[in-house]
C-alpha cells in the first residue's frame, strides 16, 4: 500500500531532517543530540497536557453521555479545567499518613508515572517516505529508534505495576492492599495475552522495530485486517493494563474505596492520576501502531510534513475517546471473573493465534488468519443467542398474586 | 521494616475490655487463621449507602463471616412519636425512608386514620395512591442507579436521576417540598391536585415505559451485568418467608406477596397492576422485580389519574382533623381549633390497631396502642428496611467482596428507615 500520491516527491520537513537523521558516518554530531533532547521534551509535555485534556475530556464526554453538562466554568468550555484542578492538586496538603511506610509510599507514585511516560520513547508518531536503496520506504520519526521496541515496551509496561502494588502495599491500609493485590494479579495475567497478542504483528512484519512493523503495514496491509483477533485481544488487554473499566478492579470505587491510591493526597495523587492517563494514550499510541499502520492512511500521509502526525493524533484520539466511552456505558468485572476472561479465554486464544500465524506463514496460506477470528465471531454470536434464551425462560411476570395469597 | 508495617493485617483481636459488636468477629484463635483478616467496611463506605456497617472476616477476596452493624442512624422515631402525637409526628415520617418520603406520609396517615377510626374522602385516597407510586417510581430509580452505579454501570445512576429530577418538580409543585413533603393530614391531604398537574404527571406516567427500556437496554442483557448478578446473593423462598422479609425482596425469591394486591388499601382496588416475582431470588431476579414494579407503578398511577373522583380533600372529623390552612391564616375559630388539636386536645379512642402498607422497599406496619390522648402510648414501627438486611448474615459469606455491592444494591435499604 504504498498510497495515492506514492509519485509525487514530498519533501520532509528540514526539522525532522536534521533530527532523524545522523552525520553520514553514524555519529551524532551536536546538532542531531540538542535536538534529540528537545525531541524527548516536546513528547513528555505533550503526553503531559494530552493526560491533563485527557481528563477534561473524560468529563465532558461522560457528561455528554448522561445528560450533562459537565465542566464549562474555567476557560472555553472548560478547557482550563485541567489547569484549575492541577493548582488544587498543588495546593493541597500532602499527608503523609502515620501509618505508611514513607519510602515506599513516596516512590510509589514515580514508578507508577515514569514508565508510562518513558514507553513513549519508542512510538513512531510520524513518518516519511524516503528513498533507500533504490526502493521507497517508509522511516518512521521515533525518539529513540529501538530494535527491541516491541521487547522495551513490553518491559516498561512490567514496572508500571510496581508502582500500584508498592502504593498499595506501603498504605498500610487494608482497601489498598486489596487494590495493590488486585492490580498484581491483573496486570500479570493480562501482560501475558498482552504480549502474546503482539506475537503474531512480529511474526508477519519480520521485526521488533516498531519503525519497521509501521513500515510493513504501509507495504503490505494494516494488521487489523489480517490479525482482527489478535487486535481486539490487544485492546482489551490494554485496558486492562490501564485499569480502566470494566477491568478497573485496583480502584474500584464502590468496592474498595478507592482502592490503591485510597491513602494518597496532593501530587501523589495526581502523580497516579497522570499515569493512568498517560498508560491510555500509551495503550491508545500502541493499538494505532501495531494494528492500524500507525501514522499511515492510505497515502494521505504525504499530503505535508504535518500530515502524518496529524493522522497518528485522529487515529490516537479515537482510541482514547474509546477509552471514555466503553467506561461510561459498561459495568466492572468481579475480579474472578476478570481472571477467568485473561486466562480461559483470551490466553489459550491468543496463542492458538500465534500457533496458526506461524502455520499460516510457513505453509503460505492467508486464509488461516481468519479461521480463528471467524469461530471466536461466530461463538460470540452463539452465546449472546443462548444468553437471550435463558432469558426469556427465566423470568415471567406472573399476572396476578391471586394464587399466591395463601402462602404468605 | 517493622512487623507494624505489614497491612496483611493479622487478625484483629478485640480488646477485651470493650463488649459489643467488635468481640462478636473476633477469629478464633484455636483456629489457624491463615491469610484471614477482619475487614470494615462502613459506616462510611461508598456502596453501604448511608451508615450500614459490615465486619467482614475475609479470605483474600472471598468473605467468609459478616456481622452487619446497625444503628449509626438511630433517632428514636418510635418514642418521638410517642411524645408528639399523631398530628406532629407526621413530619417526622419524611425522615423514615427518606427516598420515598411521600409514601411514608401516607402509609403514617392510613395507621393515624385507624386509630382515630375515621376515614379520608375519595379523592384524598387517590391523591395519596397517587403519590405512594410516585414515590414508589422515585424510590427505585434510586435503588436502581444506585445499584447499576456500585456495580460499575455509572451512567445508568445519571439518567435514572434525570427522572427522579422530573418526580421531585413534580412533589415540589403539589406539596411545596422536594424532599420533606410532610403532605397528608389525618383525614386527608394537605392540598388539592390541580388538574394541570394530574395532566403532568399523567404524561410522564405514560412516557416511563419507553424511558424504561433505555435503561434496560444498557443493563438487562449485558453479559458483564448478567454474570455480575446471576445467581449472586440467592435468597431462597424458605429463607425469605421465615426472615419475613417484604417487597421486592420477597418477590424476587418468587413469593407473590404484595399488601396493595392482597389487602388493598386507599385506593388499590379500583386499579389494575400485576405483581412480578422472580424466580431464582438472585441478584439478577430481584433487579427484574424491580424494574417491573417502576412500570407496573407507572401503569397505576396513569389509571389511579383517570379515575381521579372530584369532591373534598379533607374529612369532615373536626374531632380529629384539623381545619383548612385559608381558614387558620384567617379565622379565629379555626385558629383556636388548630392550636388545640395540635397541642394535644385530641382524644383518640382507646385500643391497639395494626396498618401495614407496600412501601418501596417493604411492607412497612404501625402497631399502634392507644390509651386515649393525642399521642400513641405505644407506636412500633416495622421499617422494611431493617427486617430485609437481617438475611445479610446468611447470603453474604461464600461471596466476593465484589459481590457485596451487588447483594446490598439488590437489596436497596435505606438507613434511615432501617435505624429508625
Amino acid at each position: 500500500m504504498m498510497g495515492l500520491l506514492s509519485s509525487t516527491q514530498v519533501a520532509t520537513a528540514p526539522i525532522f531532517a536534521h533530527i532523524f537523521s545522523r552525520a553520514d558516518d553514524g555519529s551524532a554530531n551536536f546538532g542531531w543530540v540538542i535536538g534529540r533532547i528537545l525531541l524527548v521534551l516536546l513528547i513528555v509535555h505533550v503526553l503531559l497536557i494530552l493526560g491533563a485534556l485527557m481528563v477534561w475530556a473524560e468529563r465532558r464526554v461522560s457528561a455528554w453521555m448522561q445528560d450533562r453538562i459537565g465542566p464549562n466554568r474555567v476557560g472555553p468550555h472548560g478547557l482550563l479545567q485541567p489547569l484549575a484542578d492541577l493548582g488544587k492538586f498543588m495546593f493541597k496538603e500532602d499527608v503523609i499518613p502515620g501509618h505508611v511506610n514513607k519510602v515506599m509510599y513516596t516512590i510509589a507514585p514515580l514508578i507508577s508515572t515514569i514508565p508510562a511516560l518513558i514507553t513513549f520513547a519508542v512510538v513512531p508518531f510520524g513518518g516519511s517516505y524516503e528513498m533507500v536503496d533504490g526502493k521507497e520506504v517508509a522511516v518512521s520519526w521515533q525518539i529513540a529508534n529501538l530494535d527491541i521496541g516491541v521487547l522495551y515496551i513490553l518491559a516498561v509496561a512490567g514496572i508500571g505495576v510496581y508502582g500500584i502494588t508498592l502504593g498499595g502495599w506501603a498504605s498500610n491500609s487494608k482497601y489498598s492492599l486489596l487494590g495493590g493485590v488486585r492490580a498484581s494479579a491483573q496486570m500479570i495475567s493480562y501482560e501475558l495475552s498482552l504480549g502474546l497478542a503482539i506475537v503474531p504483528v512480529v511474526l508477519m512484519a519480520g521485526s521488533l522495530n516498531l519503525g519497521e512493523i509501521v513500515a510493513y503495514q504501509a507495504e503490505n496491509t494494516w494488521l487489523v485486517f489480517t490479525q482482527p483477533l489478535a487486535c481486539f485481544i490487544f485492546l482489551v488487554a490494554g485496558y486492562a493494563e490501564t485499569n480502566r473499566l470494566p477491568f478497573d478492579m485496583p480502584e474500584s470505587e464502590t468496592e474498595l474505596v478507592a482502592g490503591y491510591h485510597t491513602e494518597f493526597s496532593s501530587m501523589k495523587f495526581a502523580l497516579f492520576f497522570l499515569a493512568e492517563y498517560a498508560n491510555m494514550t500509551v495503550a491508545a499510541a500502541l493499538v494505532v501502531t501495531l494494528y492500524l499502520g500507525g501514522w499511515t492512511l492510505f497515502g494521505l500521509e504525504q499530503l505535508g510534513w504535518g500530515m502524518a502526525v496529524l493522522i497518528f493524533a485522529l487515529k490516537t484520539l479515537f482510541f482514547m475517546f474509546a477509552f471514555i466511552w466503553v467506561r461510561w456505558t459498561i459495568p466492572r468485572f468481579r475480579y474472578d471473573q476478570l481472571m477467568n476472561l485473561g486466562w480461559g479465554v483470551f490466553l489459550p486464544l491468543t496463542l492458538v493465534n500465534v500457533v496458526l500465524t506461524a502455520g499460516a506463514i510457513a505453509l503460505d496460506q492467508t486464509w488461516l488468519f481468519f479461521l480463528l477470528p471467524a469461530l471466536c465471531v461466530a461463538a460470540a454470536l452463539f452465546v449472546a443467542y443462548m444468553g437471550l434464551k435463558r432469558e426469556e425462560e427465566q423470568f415471567q411476570p406472573l399476572p396476578t398474586a391471586a394464587g399466591e395469597k395463601g402462602s404468605a | 521494616m517493622t512487623s507494624q508495617h505489614t497491612p496483611t493485617a493479622a487478625p484483629v483481636a478485640a480488646p477485651k475490655s470493650a463488649p459489643g459488636i467488635d468481640s462478636e468477629i473476633r477469629l478464633d484463635a484455636g483456629d489457624d487463621p491463615g491469610e484471614r483478616m477482619i475487614l470494615n467496611m462502613g459506616p462510611q463506605h461508598p456502596s453501604t449507602h448511608g451508615v450500614l456497617r459490615l465486619l467482614l472476616e475475609v479470605d483474600g477476596e472471598r468473605v467468609v463471616s459478616v456481622v452487619p452493624d446497625v444503628g449509626y442512624l438511630h433517632r428514636g422515631k418510635e418514642k418521638i412519636g410517642e411524645t408528639l402525637g399523631y398530628h406532629r409526628y407526621i413530619p417526622y415520617t419524611d425522615r423514615l425512608d427518606y427516598l420515598a418520603p411521600l409514601a411514608n406520609n401516607c402509609s403514617a396517615t392510613w395507621a393515624f386514620e385507624k386509630v382515630c377510626g375515621i376515614k379520608a374522602p375519595e379523592r384524598a385516597e387517590a391523591i395519596r395512591t397517587l403519590c405512594c407510586e410516585l414515590a414508589r417510581i422515585s424510590a427505585h430509580l434510586l435503588g436502581l442507579g444506585a445499584y447499576a452505579m456500585d456495580v460499575g454501570a455509572m451512567t445508568v445512576f445519571l439518567y435514572t436521576f434525570s427522572e427522579r429530577e422530573t418526580l421531585y418538580n413534580f412533589f415540589e409543585y403539589l406539596t411545596g417540598a422536594r424532599f420533606t413533603t410532610t403532605y397528608t393530614r389525618i383525614g386527608g391531604v394537605a392540598r388539592d391536585a390541580d388538574e394541570g398537574w394530574l395532566k403532568d404527571v399523567r404524561a410522564f406516567c405514560a412516557s416511563l415505559d419507553a424511558k424504561a427500556d433505555t435503561w434496560e437496554d444498557l443493563l438487562t442483557n449485558n453479559r458483564i451485568w448478567r454474570i455480575r448478578n446471576e445467581g449472586v446473593g440467592v435468597i431462597t423462598r424458605e429463607m425469605a418467608l421465615s426472615y419475613g422479609l417484604t417487597g421486592p425482596v420477597l418477590r424476587g425469591s418468587g413469593v407473590a406477596y404484595d399488601v396493595r394486591k392482597d389487602r388493598p388499601y386507599g385506593f388499590y382496588d379500583r386499579v389494575d397492576f400485576d405483581v412480578p416475582v422472580g424466580q431464582h431470588g438472585d441478584c439478577y431476579d430481584r433487579y427484574l422485580v424491580r424494574m417491573e414494579e417502576i412500570r407496573q407503578a407507572a401503569r397505576i398511577g396513569v389509571q389511579v389519574i383517570d379515575q381521579m373522583p372530584n369532591g373534598p380533600i379533607l374529612a369532615d372529623e373536626p374531632k380529629f382533623v384539623l381545619p383548612h390552612k385559608q381558614g387558620v391564616m384567617t379565622g379565629m375559630e379555626q385558629l383556636i381549633h388548630q392550636f388545640m388539636l395540635i397541642t394535644g386536645e385530641m382524644d383518640t379512642p382507646p385500643g391497639e390497631v395494626h396498618s401495614h402498607t407496600e412501601l418501596p422497599k417493604g411492607e412497612g406496619g404501625y402497631i399502634i396502642r392507644s390509651e386515649g390522648g393525642a399521642a400513641p402510648w405505644r407506636l412500633k414501627y416495622r421499617a422494611p428496611s431493617f427486617v430485609n438486611l437481617q438475611v445479610l448474615k446468611d447470603i453474604i459469606p461464600g461471596h466476593m467482596i465484589a459481590d457485596i455491592v451487588a447483594i446490598l444494591g439488590s437489596i436497596d435499604f435505606v438507613m434511615g428507615e432501617c435505624d429508625k
